[in-house]
C-alpha cells in the first residue's frame, strides 16, 4: 500500500505542538499533507459499484453453504441440553426429568467435560439415555489431542481456570471415550412439527462462538438462519440460557448448560424442551434441580478448585467471567 | 484468492497476501473523526484538537450504514475517534444503534460527567443489547500516564471512571503497551488494584500493543522494512485470524478496511459496505502487528 521509506519520514521535521500541528493539514501515515491532498487521494481509491453490482455482491457474500446434514424426526416433543461439564448428577436428573415429560428424543449439544469431576461417568449415562450428541469444542479438542480446550476465551484470568478444567478432564478421560467423541457429528438437523431446526454447539458457523443474549442481535441471527435455510437453531457454549423469536418468525435458543448454574444465584441448571403446539413451536427453559451438594463433595474429593465448588453451591459464577458482555456481567455477582 | 499482484509506480509490481472478508461481524465508526481533546504521543491516527483528517459522522450519515449492516448480519458496533463524546450527536447515535445491536464506545473518559453517565446508564438499561465503554489509560499513576496522554489527565480519567461507576456502568480499562510492564502480570495486578480503589469490584482490562505509525512513529520510531506480511507466508488456516476478515470501518470519507488504517488513503475500500465485501491486500506494516501480536481492536 505504501512505498514510503520510513527513514525518509523520520528525517522530516514537523511541528509537534498538538494545538497547531494539524491546522489545515491531514495525517497521511506519518506525513503531514494539506487536507485537500488527503481528501483527493481518498476520493480516488476504493470501489463505487452500481446498485445492481452491489446487489450481486451482497447476494454472493450471503450465499448459503451446502449443508448435507440429514433431518431427523419429525418429533412433537424433544429435550435439548448442553454443557454437561462432567456433572453426572445433573445428567442423571435430566434423563429422569425428560423421560417423565414424555419426550421422543434427547439431544446433547456438546461440552461433556470440564469443571466437574470424573468424566468417564458421563459416557454410560449418555448411552443409557439414548442421547443423540454433537461435538462441542471440548470433544473436538480431546479427540484430536489438543493441549487447549479451544473455548475461545481471550482474558488470561478466564484462560487460567479453563486450563485447570481441561487438564483435569483430559487426564481423567479414557482413550476409548475420547475416540468416541471424535466420531460425533458437528451438527444435526431436526424437525419439530413443521419447523426444521439446526442444532450446533457455539453457532452455525463456529464451534466456539459465544452467542450471548445481549450480543446476538436479531438481524445477525436472521442472516445466519437465511444462510442455513432453517426455521431456527439451538446452541449452548456460553452457559447462559436465552430465547429470541425473530421478526421473521424464526426461533433461536441458547439451551444453557446442565453442568453449572446459570449465574443467577440459584443452584438449579437449565435445559430446553421443544414442543409442537398445533403448528406453533413451544420453547420452555426447564429449571432442573439435582444433588448439587453431592457434586460439590465429589469435586472437593477430586481437589478441583474451591472456586468451582462455590459456584455449584451458590449459583453464582466465580470464574470465566471476563468473556461476559456488559449486560450479562452487570447481572453477575462477581 | 490468497494473493494478488499489486503495482506501484515507484517499485514495480509484486505479489502480496490478501485477506478475505469471511463475515461482517464488527462495524466500526470513526464517529469523532480524528478530532480529540487530547494529543497522546502514541496515537496511531495522530488525533488532536486540530486534526481534521476525518471529521465527525452525523446520525444522518450513520443511519444508512446501520441499515446496510443489519442486512449483512453485523453482530456488534464500535465507536471511536478522536474522542467520541466530542460528537454532539453521540448519545443519539448510541440510542439509534442500540435498536440494531450491541454497541461499544472507546473513550478517553474526560467528558464523562455525572449527568452524562446517568443518561448513558439509562440507555444501557433500556436496550435489549449491551452498551459497553472502554476507557483508555496508559499508566497506573500520573507519572507513567501523563507523559503519554497529557498533563493532569490521570486524575481526570479516574474522575470519569468514578462517574461511570457511580451510574452503575463498569467500563473496560484499555491499556497500551507503551510501558512494557503494562502487560506483565505485575502490571495487570497494579491496574486491578487501581480500579479496585475506585470502587469497581469486577475489574475489566484490555491490553493492546502499539502501532508504530502516526504520533507513535515519532515517539518510538516507525516500522522497519522487515515488518510486513509476505506472499507465500500465510498460516495453514489463512489470514482469517486477522480482524479485517470480519470488520469494516466507516469514516466521513467512506468505508475503510479496519480501524487502524484510516489515515492511509489506500486503506479505503469503497463508499457503501457492499463495495467492500471483497479481499484486501495486506501490504501495510501495521498488518504485521495485527498478525504477530494477535491484535483485535474489539473487546
Amino acid at each position: 500500500m505504501t512505498d514510503r521509506n520510513p527513514k525518509d519520514d523520520r528525517s522530516r521535521k514537523r511541528d509537534t505542538s498538538p494545538l497547531t500541528a494539524h491546522r489545515g493539514m491531514a495525517t497521511w501515515g506519518e506525513k503531514l499533507v494539506p487536507l485537500a491532498e488527503f481528501r483527493k487521494a481518498t476520493a480516488a481509491v476504493g470501489r463505487e459499484l452500481s446498485p445492481e453490482e452491489r446487489e450481486a455482491e451482497v447476494a454472493e457474500f450471503l450465499g448459503p453453504p451446502v449443508d448435507p446434514t440429514p433431518v431427523e424426526g419429525p418429533f412433537s416433543k424433544v429435550a435439548v441440553f448442553g454443557g454437561v461439564y462432567n456433572n453426572h448428577y445433573g445428567l442423571t436428573a435430566l434423563l429422569d426429568d425428560a423421560e417423565a415429560r414424555g419426550v421422543e428424543a434427547i439431544y446433547c449439544l456438546g461440552d461433556l467435560g470440564g469443571f466437574g469431576p470424573n468424566p468417564n461417568k458421563i459416557w454410560p449415562l449418555l448411552e443409557r439415555g439414548g442421547v443423540r450428541t454433537i461435538q462441542g469444542n471440548y470433544e473436538e479438542s480431546l479427540a484430536s489431542g489438543l493441549e487447549d480446550c479451544n473455548c475461545g476465551y481471550t482474558d488470561p484470568r478466564d484462560n487460567h481456570f479453563a486450563e485447570i478444567s481441561y487438564r483435569y478432564t483430559a487426564s481423567h478421560s479414557s482413550p476409548e471415550f475420547k475416540r468416541w467423541m471424535g466420531g460425533l457429528p458437528k451438527r444435526r438437523r431436526i424437525r419439530v412439527g413443521e419447523r426444521e431446526l439446526l442444532l450446533v454447539h457455539g453457532s452455525p458457523r463456529r464451534i466456539n462462538e459465544f452467542l450471548f443474549h445481549s450480543t446476538s442481535p436479531a438481524p445477525f441471527l436472521e442472516v445466519l438462519l437465511t444462510q442455513e435455510r432453517a426455521d431456527g437453531f439451538l446452541c449452548t457454549h456460553t452457559g447462559l440460557p436465552w430465547h429470541r423469536r425473530l421478526p421473521s418468525g424464526a426461533t433461536v435458543v441458547n439451551v444453557g448448560v446442565i453442568g453449572r448454574p446459570a449465574n443467577d444465584g440459584r443452584t438449579e441448571v437449565r435445559y430446553c424442551l421443544l414442543e409442537d403446539r398445533d403448528g406453533r413451536l413451544g420453547v420452555e427453559s426447564v429449571e432442573l434441580g439435582y444433588d448439587h451438594r453431592a457434586l460439590a463433595a465429589e469435586m472437593r474429593r477430586e481437589k478441583l478448585p474451591e472456586k468451582f465448588v462455590e459456584t455449584v453451591l451458590t449459583g453464582w459464577w466465580t470464574t470465566c467471567l471476563e468473556i461476559l458482555p456488559a449486560k450479562e456481567r452487570h447481572a453477575s455477582r462477581f | 484468492m490468497s494473493e494478488m499482484t499489486v503495482s506501484h509506480s515507484s517499485t514495480g509490481s509484486k505479489r502480496v497476501p490478501v485477506v478475505e472478508l469471511r463475515s461482517l461481524d464488527t462495524l466500526w465508526f470513526q464517529v469523532a473523526g480524528t478530532v480529540c481533546n487530547l494529543a497522546c504521543t502514541h496515537c496511531f491516527v495522530s488525533s488532536s484538537p486540530t486534526n481534521h483528517t476525518h471529521e465527525n459522522l452525523t446520525l444522518a450519515e450513520i443511519a444508512p450504514f446501520l441499515e446496510e449492516g443489519a442486512r449483512l448480519g453485523v453482530k456488534e458496533y464500535y465507536f471511536t475517534g478522536g474522542e467520541p463524546f466530542l460528537n454532539p450527536e453521540m448519545e443519539a447515535i448510541l440510542e439509534a444503534t442500540l435498536g440494531y445491536g450491541p454497541a461499544t464506545v472507546l473513550t478517553n473518559g474526560l467528558l464523562l460527567d455525572p449527568v452524562r453517565c446517568e443518561r448513558l446508564a439509562g440507555l444501557a438499561a433500556e436496550s435489549d443489547y449491551s452498551l459497553d465503554f472502554r476507557v483508555s489509560m496508559d499508566g497506573y499513576d500520573a507519572e507513567s500516564n501523563d507523559p503519554i496522554r497529557g498533563e493532569g489527565t490521570f486524575e481526570r480519567i479516574l474522575a470519569g471512571i468514578r462517574n461511570l461507576c457511580a451510574a452503575g456502568i463498569n467500563p473496560v480499562i484499555t491499556v497500551t503497551e507503551v510501558h512494557c510492564e503494562n502487560a506483565s502480570r505485575e502490571g495487570r495486578e497494579r491496574f486491578f488494584r487501581l480500579v479496585g480503589e475506585l470502587g469497581i469490584d469486577k475489574p475489566r482490562l484490555k491490553i493492546l500493543p502499539v502501532f508504530r505509525m502516526g504520533a507513535e512513529a515519532e515517539r518510538s520510531g516507525a516500522y522497519e522494512s522487515w515488518q510486513k506480511l509476505r506472499a507465500g507466508e500465510a498460516p495453514a488456516e489463512g489470514w482469517l485470524h486477522l480482524q479485517c476478515s470480519a470488520c469494516r470501518m466507516v469514516t466521513d470519507q467512506g468505508v475503510w478496511v479496519c480501524p487502524i488504517l484510516v489515515n492511509e488513503p489506500e486503506g479505503k475500500m469503497g463508499t457503501t459496505l457492499a463495495d467492500t465485501l471483497g479481499g484486501f491486500p495486506l501490504e501495510h506494516p501495521a498488518c504485521w502487528t495485527c498478525h504477530a501480536h494477535g491484535v483485535s481492536c474489539r473487546t
